[in-house]
């Protein structure tokens, strides 16, 4: 059999969708009040899933304080009462909607040394959900 | 195919120590979950059975019967008990959110008559939980 464990966690930022690729009416189009010009914010639920084999001297995947310290400094840190689009390295290109987020967030935490990062999850309301597993090329990547 | 799931809840007490290692090592590994007077969770389990309806009841299993399994191979066993002293699955293991999905999934396995166990789903807390799978399955859908 195969075991994963998957922790969730917690973060507020805002965010703003909208491209200088597009025109000011097409922003408007696509992504509606989400462009807004101020931003908005949510509630985000991250879940991190991994997998590996349990150490049978501790019983465990991977160390929660390991992993939540992590997360912890590659995500949380970063991403908790921020404003991404202005605060957030990647979203000074691409626009921060949750699949972009979630792939970054994947991408952040993909060389997690205890255990290997199944996929992420993120919640964006209770209503909206995204998960990415990644593929071969960023799992080999740097 | 169709995948049914069942949720149930126990609770119990349990602590994180290894007689093999120190108690200083026992404490750093294991934190605040080594107080050796133990500590309890509210476990929500989630027992996902996957199979073919049965073209007369339209059914893939008898849900009274999975309650039943439930309810005298878990409930019985581990709800309101001190998982490392009570539990002889987990005797000899740190009894971790991992072990016990995995004694779970050991004791069900072989009782689900209709259908195949597809996924042990358990929850420590609202936001630790660990998947059981067969080995080549994956975690979609359940």
């Amino acid at each position: 059999m195969k075991l994963e464990l998957t922790r969730r966690y917690r973060f507020s930022a805002s965010h703003r969708l909208h491209t200088s690729k597009l025109s000011e009416e097409e922003n408007r189009r696509v992504y509606g009040k989400c462009a807004n010009p101020y931003g908005h914010g949510h509630n985000y639920v991250l879940e991190v899933s991994v997998s590996g084999p349990v150490d049978p001297a501790t019983g465990m995947i991977a160390n929660l304080a390991e992993l939540d310290e992590f997360v912890e400094r590659r995500v949380l840190q970063e991403f908790d009462h921020r404003n991404l689009n202005e605060e957030v390295e990647a979203f000074r290109d691409a626009v921060p909607t949750a699949e972009n987020l979630c792939q970054e967030a994947f991408l952040r935490l993909r060389n997690f040394p205890a255990a290997r990062l199944e996929r992420v999850r993120l919640e964006e309301t209770s209503l909206n959900s995204f998960e990415y597993a990644g593929d071969d090329r960023e799992r080999t990547a740097k | 195919m169709i995948y049914v799931t069942r949720k149930i809840e126990f609770s119990a007490s349990h602590l994180y120590h290894n007689p093999a290692l120190s108690a200083e090592e026992n404490r750093r590994l294991f934190g605040k979950c080594n107080n050796p007077h133990g500590h309890g969770h509210n476990y929500v389990l989630e027992v996902t059975v996957a199979g073919e309806r049965d073209p007369v009841t339209g059914m893939v299993l008898d849900l009274k019967e999975l309650k039943d399994i439930l309810q005298r191979e878990i409930i019985e066993r581990m709800d309101h008990r001190f998982l490392n002293y009570e539990v002889p699955e987990l005797a000899g293991q740190i009894p971790t959110c991992e072990n016990i999905a995995r004694a779970i999934w050991r004791l069900l396995e072989p009782r689900i008559a209709r259908g195949r166990l597809h996924r042990v789903r358990l929850y420590e807390t609202p936001d630790l939980f660990v998947d059981c799978f067969r080995d080549g399955a994956n975690g979609a859908p359940g």
